[in-house]
This record gives C-alpha cells, sequence and structure tokens, in this order.
C-alpha cells in the first residue's frame, strides 16, 4: 500500500519553536545523539523517525530539560531547557510509551491532579475536563477506575492528559501503538486537527510510518545518534529514490538510509 | 496524604496499634486501679499507664518495637510504585519542582505518623482517665509530649531510610526487604556486636586474675559506646529516661549494698528539665541521623535520569 502524500497540505512557513544546535549527549563513551542541528516550525507535524536505541527519546528528554545535554544549544519556545524547565514544562505536553495512570482514580480525577499540579484552578479545568474527555470520546466511562480501561483507552486519555494543560507544544512517543484501526484513525485526525486548527506543534515519535505518512509535513531519520536526513517526505523521496518515482513509500525511503548508515 | 488515608495498608496498620495500645492501656489501668484501691494516688501515676508492662510488653515497648515497621510499610514502595506503573515519567514533565514529588513523600509520611501517634496516645490517655481516675499533671503532660517528639522523629528515620530504598531499588519488593534488613541489623546485631567488640578490645580475664573494676568499667563503656550506634538504642533510652522520672541517668552505676539502700529510701523523681537534659543527646543524634537519611535520599533522587521508557 503506498500513497505518496497525506492530507495534501504540507506547512512551510511559520517561525521556529524548537531550535537546536551542535546538541550532543555522551554517557561516558557511548554517543546517544551527536552534534543534532535541528529546527521545527511552530504548528507543524514533525516526525521522528529512527531504530531503536538512536537517540530519539535522549532527544525529547533534552528538549523537555530531564537531561543534560554534554554539549550544544537548544532552545524550546525561546526557552532554555536546562535554565528554565519549570516554564517550559507549562508549555509543553509530553506523552510517553505506555503511559502509567492512577489506576484506582477515574479518568476526571486523573485528568483533575493533572490540571492541579499545573496550577489549574479546578473550575477552569472542570471543564476543559469535560470537552477534552468528549474530544477523545471517553465521555461514558469517565467515571470508572482506570484499571479497567483498555489500551485504547488508555492512549485516548493519555492524548487528553496531555492537552489539560493547552500545552503550545505536543510530544508524542508512539502515540497509536496497540489501537485498532478505527482508534488509530482517529487518532491521526486529533494529531493532525491539533496542528491545523490549534496551531499547536506536534513533535511525533513513531515506527508505524503509513501513518506517518500520512499526518506529518517533514520527518527527520535519526540512526545512531546522528540525523540522517531532515525535511518534507516529497522532497527526501525525490533526493532518494529518485525524481521520477511517482508512489513511495516512507518505509522504502527509511529503509534506504537505515542501509546506508 | 489522601493517598495514605485511604489505602488499605493505612487502615490495617491502625486498626493493629489501636487495638493493641487500648488492650494494653486497659490492662495496665486495671492493674493499677487494683493496687491504688483505698490509698492516695501517688503522683506521676500517669505515666505508668505507658510504661509498666501488661502482660506481654509496655506500650513505649511495643511502639518502639513496631514504630520502624511503621515507617518502613508507609515509605516502602513511595518512589519505585511510581516508577512501576509508569506515572513518575507523567509526573516529572509537569511544571513542578522535582524535589517537590520527594519531599512531599517524605512530609506526608511524617503527618501520617503524627496523626497516628497522637490520636493514640490521646486514646490512652483518656481510657486511663476513666479506669484509674487520675489526670495527668503539667509535668506528665510535658513528659508525654516529649515522649511523642521523639518517637515521631525516630519514626521519620525509618520512614527516610525506607523511602532512600524506594529511590534505589527498582522493585518494591527489594526495598521493603532491604528496610527490614536493616532494621533487624539494627535491632538485635548491634548490642551483640557491641559484647564481641567490647570483649576483644576490653577484655576482662577470667579464670585466676581478677577483673579490677577498671576494666569492667572500660569493657562496659566500649559496649556501651557501640550500641549507641544503634538508632534502636537510642530511642529506648531516650524514652525510657523521659517517661520515668525516676531514672536519673543512663549511664552505668556501679553501686554497693549501702549505697543501694540509701538510693532506695532518698530517692526523688527528677524535674522536667533535668530529664530532658539527660534525654537531648540522644534527640539530637536521631534528629542527625533523620536528616542524614533524608538529605542522602533528595540528593539521589534529584540526581536520577528519569527514563522510564
Amino acid at each position: 500500500m503506498c500513497c505518496s502524500s497525506g492530507w495534501g497540505d504540507v506547512k512551510v512557513e511559520g517561525p521556529f519553536i524548537i531550535e537546536t544546535e551542535g546538541l550532543t549527549k555522551k554517557y561516558d563513551s557511548y554517543t546517544a545523539v551527536d552534534n543534532l542541528t535541528l529546527q521545527i516550525r511552530e504548528g507543524e507535524v514533525f516526525g521522528f523517525l529512527g531504530p531503536n536505541g538512536a537517540g530519539k527519546t535522549t532527544t525529547l528528554l533534552m528538549f523537555l530539560g530531564l537531561t543534560e545535554p554534554t554539549s550544544g544549544k537548544v532552545r524550546v519556545s525561546g526557552l532554555d531547557p536546562t535554565r528554565e524547565p519549570l516554564r517550559i514544562k507549562e508549555k509543553v505536553g509530553y506523552l510517553p510509551e505506555n503511559v502509567g495512570f492512577y489506576d484506582d482514580m477515574d479518568a476526571r480525577q486523573n485528568l483533575r491532579y493533572v490540571a492541579r499540579l499545573n496550577r489549574i484552578p479546578d473550575d477552569i479545568s472542570a471543564k476543559r475536563i469535560g470537552e477534552l474527555l468528549k474530544m477523545v470520546g471517553l465521555l461514558e466511562e469517565a467515571g470508572k477506575k482506570v484499571g479497567t480501561y483498555s489500551k485504547g483507552m488508555r492512549q485516548r486519555l493519555g492524548i487528553a492528559e496531555v492537552l489539560v494543560k493547552e500545552p503550545r507544544i505536543v510530544f508524542l512517543d508512539e502515540p497509536t501503538i496497540g489501537l485498532d484501526p478505527d482508534g488509530t484513525n482517529r487518532m491521526l485526525e486529533l494529531i493532525h486537527s491539533l496542528s491545523r486548527e490549534k496551531n499547536i506543534t506536534v513533535f511525533l515519535s513513531s515506527h508505524m510510518l503509513e501513518q506517518m505518512q500520512k499526518i506529518c509535513d517533514r520527518v527527520g531519520i535519526m540512526i545512531k545518534g546522528n540525523l540522517v536526513a531532515v525535511g518534507p517526505i516529497q522532497e527526501l523521496a525525490k533526493k532518494k529514490l529518485g525524481v521520477e518515482k511517482e508512489h513511495y513509500t516512507l518505509e522504502e525511503l527509511y529503509m534506504k538510509y537505515f542501509k546506508e548508515a | 496524604m489522601e493517598d495514605h488515608f485511604s489505602s488499605t495498608r493505612f487502615l490495617l496498620i491502625s486498626a493493629l496499634i489501636v487495638m493493641v495500645g487500648v488492650i494494653i492501656a486497659s490492662m495496665v489501668g486495671m492493674s493499677i486501679q487494683e493496687e491504688l484501691k483505698g490509698s492516695t494516688k501517688p503522683t506521676l501515676i500517669f505515666l505508668f499507664l505507658f510504661t509498666s508492662t501488661g502482660k506481654l510488653f509496655s506500650f513505649i515497648q511495643f511502639i518502639g518495637f513496631f514504630g520502624p515497621l511503621i515507617g518502613i510499610i508507609l515509605g516502602f514502595d513511595s518512589i519505585n510504585r511510581e516508577r512501576v506503573s509508569r506515572t513518575l515519567s507523567k509526573l516529572v514533565s509537569q511544571p513542578i519542582h522535582r524535589d517537590s514529588i520527594i519531599n512531599a513523600k517524605f512530609l506526608t509520611g511524617v503527618a501520617t505518623i503524627t496523626i497516628i501517634l497522637v490520636a493514640i496516645v490521646l486514646i490512652i490517655s483518656g481510657l486511663g482517665i476513666r479506669l484509674i481516675g487520675v489526670v495527668p499533671g503539667a509535668e506528665e503532660v510535658g513528659r508525654l509530649a516529649i515522649y511523642l517528639i521523639i518517637s515521631i522523629l525516630y519514626i521519620s528515620f525509618w520512614l527516610g531510610v525506607s523511602i532512600l530504598f524506594s529511590v534505589i531499588f527498582r522493585s518494591t519488593a527489594t526495598s521493603a526487604l532491604a528496610s527490614l534488613a536493616l532494621w533487624i541489623f539494627f535491632s538485635f546485631f548491634v548490642s551483640l556486636g557491641a559484647s564481641v567488640l567490647s570483649d576483644m578490645v576490653a577484655p576482662t580475664p577470667v579464670g585466676q586474675t581478677q577483673a579490677s573494676p577498671e576494666m569492667i568499667m572500660k569493657q562496659a563503656q566500649v559496649q556501651r559506646i557501640v550500641s549507641l550506634c544503634s538508632p534502636v538504642n537510642l530511642y529506648t533510652e531516650a524514652t525510657s529516661t523521659i517517661l520515668n522520672p525516676m531514672r536519673q541517668t543512663t549511664k552505668l552505676v556501679f553501686v554497693g549494698p549501702m549505697e543501694q539502700l540509701s538510693m532506695l529510701r532518698f530517692q526523688n523523681p527528677l524535674p522536667l528539665l533535668q530529664s530532658l537534659l539527660i534525654v537531648l543527646p540522644h534527640l539530637i543524634s536521631i534528629v542527625a541521623i533523620t536528616v542524614l537519611c533524608f538529605g542522602i535520599c533528595y540528593l539521589v533522587f534529584m540526581r536520577q535520569e528519569i527514563r522510564t521508557i
């Protein structure tokens, strides 16, 4: 199954909201992230691809200020994550892979807890939580304990939780893993609408290349700590697979880069 | 703190403590009642409620033994439970200072311990007043208050130990076992070690040569110093001194028969301030080790990489 473009529109302009320059992270002698220079535009959907252990999660942690870079600069929304992590975390939502919840509380209580940690007053958060639960389709099950939720429901609750603080940037690590086809489609539509309707920057990390091809404006391919390619999928395909190719998949493109590394 | 109060675990501990406390209090209360039938009540009897042994043990012995256990139970899975259920990475990406997480775990544990201990002491006091008909005087209340403070500090030390282990170890079972192992070590093995060490360092020869008083003293001193390394011993000495005004010193005193007789006749209970002075070094040591323990825990947590991926 191949498709050359997703929803058609590709965002190519706008100010940069995440910038890194020579960002490096070393653990003793092992280099997890090597000299990363990357700019991400506000409001775009950026896909981060790469094999396991390539340094994608480490990069994400450095954006959030959860890990200190060994060298290099990084600016998220104009702020330095090592100097002002709290202000960055007010604006950035992070959905890790296999996110956990407090199983003996229900969905609303979990969301309200996160809202309180973000210093959102209860009356405002109550309204927001209702809207978010409706958006992700969990309104009926909102009263049940999260321990009873299925994987798909947890993923959707994760997205709702990330949006509680109304972030400018959202980091999603494998958001569609484990979802059924309908859930996957809904999730992808949701991500797309976040970018187009709310101008939220979505930084996506996933192995589901078909889905990434559908929604990503640009992709970056990271192999062994190095960013080997970055740009809109069409451009990269032209460069790597040849100008004439009409139909290509992201998978072909990715495997080409992977084999070369 | 809602976490603590609504969990089954907490209910079980509190039920246990309240039950045992009430049983001891009623047994002791009734025996005191019996003894004092008809005579005028001597002073400072109220504290006997807490210090005299019922059928098996006294209240302070019970708290001394189970207190560490309570501290350990409240803290052993505080951080690694979050890690295992993957909520730690979520917490850490919210705009809160990372130290709020570890501070909160510790402070809510201390608050819970305070509430349990104060409640149980009040229950027993109430029961005691009802049973023996004596109302505590100002000095007794003061002693009880100091006892509560020392106990809360001591149990907080064990809370700190278990939280430290829950930060270091990934598995909740390991941190529970490590804390328990430490407790067993301090409770039982330090005194054993103390006597062995004192035998090696300052031996009293047996057999032909008579052991001189200096040698016996030296051995006893070494034994005592080593045993003070254990917080368990620090605590038991401190609490028995503060709650027993007749106890005037924690040091070993050798007395001959005549001196014993005169001590018996002229012994007066110690005023509160003096008892406090005796106990102050113990109190300071307990505070010091608690602060040290929490300090290490804080440092380790702040430096850890949160990679629960």
